[in-house]
């Protein structure tokens, strides 16, 4: 990450983003910050608007209302707004009757400057090499995606805009295309991507944006997010019923509940320690306390889905999307 | 180098080279005059004959092949083989999703849309072109490469009425224009490459429909159809400009509309699928 990339506009910067069609809002007011050296994970559930909103950022539909800027530039004003970006929304698509490299050169002909020279060394970051003179209409889903890397590669892109990189793609696949994007990020690129593969996210991403219904819900670290959370305890006892009354008598406790026939609550460390001297008081002898790990998926359904229709195994306690939002 | 509208013309013409539909449209090109003068050849009368233009002159000069060739593909077969790229460019675009591949680089929307219209035009003017030599060739095999009638009566010698038939054929793209430029219009708007095709087809011939409709004989002189037989006047003695020149006008009238229109569409759709 340069110097004068810090100090310039963010990467992108989307303020009060909407799209409606019709009656439908697709996009319903989006703000987001993509920083410098960010690896940034898009994160929401089929049709909250994820696809949509980066249409809009790559200047391939117009906002009904709000702004999308890149390094400070409109792409709804000329295409020039995207030079130093790259990417692709859906699935990436090319011409099914030339072969790969072909349609690199094609697409590196419309780029310009030396990007043609450029082709060899992007087949070989994708490990296309070995086929590329192959049609494109006989190419696995996983060949054109990476494929679709290739091609933004040949832009030599300081921002890297993905929609759902991983999908369709084998383990083998998802892993490949994981560290390419860790890979990438370690070369000082910054990269937005969508997804609803939460363990992906995590484990490439340093901050996300968590939509919901066309709205940002969240926008941070996922450290912070993980954090603020709290952490979740199952509890088991020789007396469950009293355990669970001491709980909600106990402060420092909240979200108790029962959940597969053990006592599940948030609390931080010291209020698990004066909740242990309360049961044993209270003649609830403790048989197991462990701490659960609170995954960005539990999160995620926290904020995505309506309290009463959160995802079985979610237990998380997490923000208010008020309170969480930056 | 910066990308700009010849980029964007050189890789539609490559484009068009991996595509079948282009070897179908120019293969149509090639081989329907061929079957015209081996019907010629083997005609039990050989005399020519017809009540159209040159039609008695098909067996004495191969020179009036091709004139009655444009006579005749004006109806559909021209129309047709230039529907098959101008009304397929765009809309083959949606089809394979790759707008937003190409919209994502570094040309403008506009950059794009004239590379694909001037490659669509090349299209139709090589077909045309191609077409015309084709005839010209196996009409001068069949009935020799004589000297031929004009409308007037007048003779006109063979090398002054082969350069009367490509003076005719450039006339004859003028209204082949106007089926690129509603073919691009159909093309933007369906994104459906078959109903671009039969539409830009259909509208070429309601325009022959308009022409036979009784009671609608005044329009005759303005409608598309009619332009197709401007390069006529090329073949009177003087040579007569005024339908050439009114082809010029009318056309303009039909095409330019048409391709503002596409343009403008082009310009400012949402690329929400794909």
């Amino acid at each position: 990450m340069t110097a004068a990339a810090v100090d310039g506009p963010p990467p992108v910067e989307v303020r009060g983003l909407v799209k409606r069609y019709g009656d439908l809002t697709a996009v319903g007011g989006v703000d987001l910050t993509v920083n410098a050296g960010d690896v940034y994970g898009y994160l929401g559930p089929n049709g909250a608007g994820k696809t949509t909103s980066l249409r809009m950022m790559l200047g391939l539909i117009r906002p009904t209302e709000g702004s999308v800027r890149l390094f400070g530039r409109d792409p709804q004003q000329t295409v020039r707004a995207l030079g130093g970006v790259a990417g692709f929304v859906e699935a990436p698509t090319f011409y099914p009757y030339m072969n790969g490299r072909r349609n690199l050169e094609l697409l590196a002909a419309f780029d310009g400057n030396d990007a043609s020279s450029r082709i060899d060394r992007a087949l070989d970051t994708v490990e296309l090499a070995d086929r590329a003179r192959d049609r494109v209409g006989g190419y696995s889903h996983g060949m054109r995606q990476r494929l679709g890397i290739a091609a933004a590669l040949l832009r030599e892109p300081r921002l890297l805009l993905l929609d759902e990189p991983a999908t369709g793609l084998d383990p083998g696949g998802m892993r490949d295309m994981r560290v390419l994007i860790r890979r990438l990020a370690d070369e000082g690129m910054t990269v937005l991507l969508s997804s609803h593969l939460m363990n992906e996210v995590e484990e490439v991403c340093n901050r996300v944006g968590i939509v919901r219904s066309g709205k940002i819900v969240y926008e941070g670290a996922i450290a912070e997010l993980k954090s603020s959370a709290g952490t979740t305890y199952r509890l088991s006892t020789t007396d469950d019923e009293r355990a669970l009354a001491v709980c909600r008598a106990q402060p420092g406790i909240s979200n108790e509940r029962v959940e597969s026939g053990r006592i599940s609550f948030t609390a931080d460390e010291s209020a698990v320690a004066e909740l242990s001297q309360a049961l044993i008081e209270a003649g609830a002898l403790i048989r197991s306390l462990a701490p659960q790990t609170v995954t960005l998926e539990d999160l995620f359904f926290s904020l995505t889905e309506d309290g009463d229709a959160r995802h079985p195994g979610a237990s998380a306690a997490a923000p208010q999307p008020a309170e969480a939002a930056r | 180098m910066n990308p700009g509208v010849a980029t964007v013309y050189r890789w539609e013409l490559t484009k068009l080279r991996y595509q079948k539909r282009t070897y179908l449209g120019l293969g149509a090109a090639i081989a329907v005059p061929i079957i015209f003068v081996l019907a010629i050849h083997f005609r039990p009368d050989r005399r020519g004959g017809g009540d159209f233009a040159f039609s008695s002159y098909l067996t004495r000069s191969g020179l009036a092949v091709p004139l009655v060739l444009m006579l005749f593909g004006a109806v559909w077969l021209f129309p047709l083989i230039t529907a098959l790229v101008a009304g397929d460019i765009f809309a083959s675009e949606d089809h394979n999703g790759t707008l937003k591949t190409i919209f994502t680089r570094s040309l403008e929307r506009g950059q794009i849309f004239a590379g694909k219209a001037f490659a669509a035009a090349t299209y139709a003017v090589v077909a045309i072109m191609l077409s015309g030599t084709v005839a010209v060739v196996a009409g001068s095999i069949q009935s020799g490469f004589n000297s031929l009638q004009t409308l007037s009566g007048t003779v006109v010698s063979a090398p002054k009425a082969l350069e009367l038939v490509y003076v005719g054929l450039l006339v004859y793209l003028i209204p082949i224009a106007t089926v690129v430029a509603i073919g691009l219009l159909l093309s933007t708007i369906t994104r459906n490459s078959a109903a671009a095709v039969v539409g830009t087809l259909m509208i070429s011939l309601l325009f022959q429909l308009i022409g036979i409709l009784p009671g609608l004989g005044g329009t005759v002189p303005y409608l598309l159809s009619t332009q197709f037989n401007a390069w006529q006047g090329l073949l009177r003695q003087p040579i007569d400009w005024a339908p050439v020149v009114r082809a010029a006008w009318v056309c303009a009238m039909y095409g330019v509309p048409a391709l503002a229109a596409a343009f403008l569409v082009f310009l400012r759709r949402d690329v929400a699928g794909g």
